[in-house]
């Protein structure tokens, strides 16, 4: 029998406890929006996304979806949205590579490299971001020689102070027909993966390896059907080329692009260098021992034993320099690109919407880390050791 | 969800302590009945000007960097055009040229600073527009500098002042976010019909120093910004043009915030003084000597006579303190802008072709 009073029971005190909390929060709530409410009155200011389908009327200088400065401050705001994006992807495939191979160079037997890597990953990582970008770009980027005077490469490509040039691919005339056959070999390529699937688990010795060229043949047999039909190939190589004051055709990459990633792969490589080197060493030691015994290369132990174990150590802490990577991205307006923080600064000075423009500016970084977040636990469910 | 609500809830406890730091200054005013304030018949407000005065001293939103303009020199003390009204203001209600707080604030932060109440005027090169003052809701003072947007380009792109926005088609052009130079420019090139590419930058010495390395070929801002930076930070001034094509009227003008008319009607009376009392030729120096002069426009003007600054709640000789601390209008200019050869042109007193006027002090 129950004869604990109720102020006494440990079950009723706890829901009294959450109780508390939730009031509290309402309370906190409640006077974070009557303290903006009142404020807005007093100044006679209200807030509303009107203003949104208004024009910009403010150029930005770089931008990967169509933009015109009569257009809307929503696109003006969607093209510094892409413009992050575009950065922070791309930022993030680099990074990965730069992280890899500097962590592994850190465990090298070899001292110059070790030593170079070790040099790297201290410099990097124990100096601010906002330095490091000012000096990719005011120190490295436009020191380059002017159009003029542009450093030619192979390719050709071009590096100067006004941006790097490259030979690049430009769609023909025909690229809009194109698209159906490069459709079709995407879909060749999924239909003999599955064929290939169950075709293996029908048989009783493993299939042949040589049935892995399939992948290679379909796809490149339907793209040959495409150049006996269509009279243009796909692509045409644009070169860049001097004319007046700048380069015409081929790639751009502006100094502020080439800039902010460089430096965003600089210093987020030298985080996931060392969580890198942490995953690998965290895996014993007698694993190496015991696949070097069985005699594999010490690449081959590195590839097939030591990295799919140190993978699961690494995958979250690396999530979350993905994420500092897309959220550092917005200290581009110090050097000049426009990405999502910059253009919805200007906005929010243009129109004064600061409460909208900082909502707008929240919500979208937090869309962009939670989508990292979710594709990343998906990834670290998948590769979680699976326990028979 | 226990997991969950800690952390979201120490955001909420940290957002609200946040808040209501910046939220405190802002109410002070609010809090203090008016009846306190000295009232004085059709005089609305005050509840600012009452906040200042209890405070001691004026909080003043500047330019931290603008050689000319606002910026603190090699010694640490706060120099240039804009600084120096913020002293006048200062010397009209304490007596006290140094009774200032100066905040340096950058071009995006500025109208939120004045709009939370973090300053209580702002002079800095702002321009005075529609959307300033009415969707804003500030109060710009009289133009105290007027000013008109201009673009500087190196001398190996155009060499003629006179050539027009053609000569700069396919140009890179540089230029500070969060200004009207920014829609201006944009405004500009479309009408003439000339493609160009802006490059963006949120600090104007970032934007001059992408200009000097050659990252653009051309920068915009306003004429006197251009000539005054110009001089002060590119490696080599003779190789750049400023060119003739005026792109915008920029009147540069004090603000504060709509609420407080009283404490408006000091930031503007305090101009028109300045300004007056050049007309009348009453400099820092000579200001003694008109106190026992026979003119009622002088005598008014320095409160030996009238009651014109009682009616503001201030000393009746506010205008005179700011002369004898300050100066007037003339000599903040030359002390400031003598050095850039900023010519004085529209900002020369109406009485010698400028547009400097003053309404009368009666």
């Amino acid at each position: 029998m129950n004869t604990t009073a109720p102020w006494r029971d440990i079950r009723v005190l706890k829901i009294l406890a959450q109780v508390i909390f939730i009031i509290l929060l309402a309370l906190v709530a409640a006077y974070l929006y009557a303290n903006v409410t009142t404020n807005l009155a007093r100044q006679g200011l209200a807030v509303g996304y009107g203003f949104m389908t208004n024009p910009a009327s403010f150029g930005i200088g770089e931008s990967f979806i169509s933009y015109d400065p009569s257009d809307t401050y929503a696109r003006a705001l969607l093209v510094g949205l892409v413009n992050t994006l575009v950065v922070s992807a791309l930022g993030i495939v680099f990074t990965t590579i730069v992280g890899v191979l500097a962590g592994v160079a850190r465990l090298s037997s070899n001292w110059l490299i070790n030593r170079f890597a070790a040099a790297y990953v201290g410099l990097i990582r124990n100096t601010p971001l906002l330095l490091q970008l000012m000096f990719w770009y005011f120190g490295v980027i436009i020191q380059l020689p002017d159009v003029g005077q542009a450093i030619k490469l192979p390719g050709p490509l071009f590096l100067t102070q006004r941006g790097v040039y490259m030979t690049w691919g430009e769609g023909t005339s025909t690229f809009p027909a194109w698209r159906i056959f490069i459709l079709i070999a995407f879909i060749s390529i999924v239909v003999i993966w599955l064929l290939l699937r169950n075709a293996q688990k029908r048989a009783s010795i493993p299939l042949s390896p040589w049935w892995n060229l399939a992948y290679l043949m379909v796809p490149a047999l339907i793209i040959l059907i495409g150049f006996v039909i269509q009279p243009e190939p796909p692509l045409q190589a644009t070169v860049p080329e001097l004319s007046g004051l700048n380069f015409r055709g081929g790639l751009r990459l502006t100094p502020e692009f080439a800039a902010l990633l460089f430096g965003l792969v600089i210093y987020t490589g030298a985080f996931i260098a060392e969580i890198v080197r942490g995953g690998i060493q965290a895996v014993s030691r007698g694993q190496v021992e015991a696949a070097r015994s069985l005699g594999l290369s010490t690449g081959q132990a590195l590839r097939l034993v030591v990295f799919p174990q140190a993978l699961r150590i690494m995958v979250p802490p690396v999530t979350s320099q993905y994420l500092n990577l897309a959220k550092n991205s917005s200290l581009a307006i110090a050097i000049g690109f426009p990405d999502l923080f910059s253009v919805a600064g200007t906005i929010f000075n243009q129109t004064g919407a600061a409460i909208e423009i900082i909502t707008i500016m929240m919500l979208s970084y937090l869309s962009i880390s939670l989508f990292t977040s979710l594709l990343m636990n998906i990834y670290n469910q998948r590769i979680q050791l699976v326990e028979r | 969800m226990r997991k969950l609500l800690f952390p979201l809830f120490s955001l909420m406890v940290l957002t609200s302590l946040l808040l209501a730091g910046c939220g405190t200054p802002a109410a002070t005013p609010t809090a203090a009945p008016a009846a306190e304030t000295p009232q004085t018949p059709g005089v609305a407000g005050g509840e600012r000007l009452q906040a200042i005065l209890d405070r001691g001293e004026v909080i003043c939103g500047v330019h931290g960097t603008f050689q000319g303009f606002g910026f603190v020199d090699s010694d640490g003390n706060w120099t240039g055009f804009d600084v120096d009204f913020c002293r006048a203001w200062a010397a009209a209600l304490f007596d006290d040229a140094n009774a200032v707080e100066f905040r340096g604030l950058s071009a995006q932060e500025r109208f939120t600073a004045l709009q939370s109440g973090e300053v209580d005027v702002l002079a800095r090169n702002s321009t005075w527009t529609w959307a300033r003052d009415v969707e804003l809701g500030l109060t710009f003072g009289p133009v105290n500098f007027y000013d008109g947007q201009a673009i500087m380009a190196k001398r190996s792109v155009v060499d003629d002042p006179a050539a027009g926005l053609a000569a700069l088609e396919g140009a890179n052009v540089c230029v500070q976010s969060g200004t009207t130079t920014e829609l201006n420019l944009a405004d500009q090139f479309r009408a003439a019909g000339v493609n160009y590419t802006p490059v963006v930058f949120e600090d104007q010495n970032a934007a001059f120093q992408a200009y000097d390395e050659g990252r653009c070929d051309a920068i915009t801002s306003d004429r006197s910004q251009l000539a005054t930076q110009g001089q002060a930070v590119l490696q080599n001034y003779a190789d750049h043009v400023i060119l003739d094509v005026v792109m915008s009227k920029e009147p540069l003008a004090p603000a504060v915030s709509d609420g407080d008319p009283r404490w408006a009607q000091v930031v503007q009376w305090v101009i028109y003084g300045m300004i007056q009392a050049e007309e009348l030729g009453i400099t820092s120096e000579n200001v003694d000597t008109f106190l026992t002069s026979e003119d009622p426009v002088v005598r008014r003007l320095l409160g030996v006579e009238g009651e014109l600054g009682a009616m503001l709640g201030l000393s009746n000789d506010f205008i005179y303190r700011v002369i004898k601390h300050v100066g007037n209008y003339g000599e903040v200019y030359d002390r400031n802008l003598a050095t850039f050869n900023l010519a004085r042109g529209q900002n020369e007193l109406w009485t010698n072709g400028g547009l400097m006027y003053a309404p009368p002090f009666r």
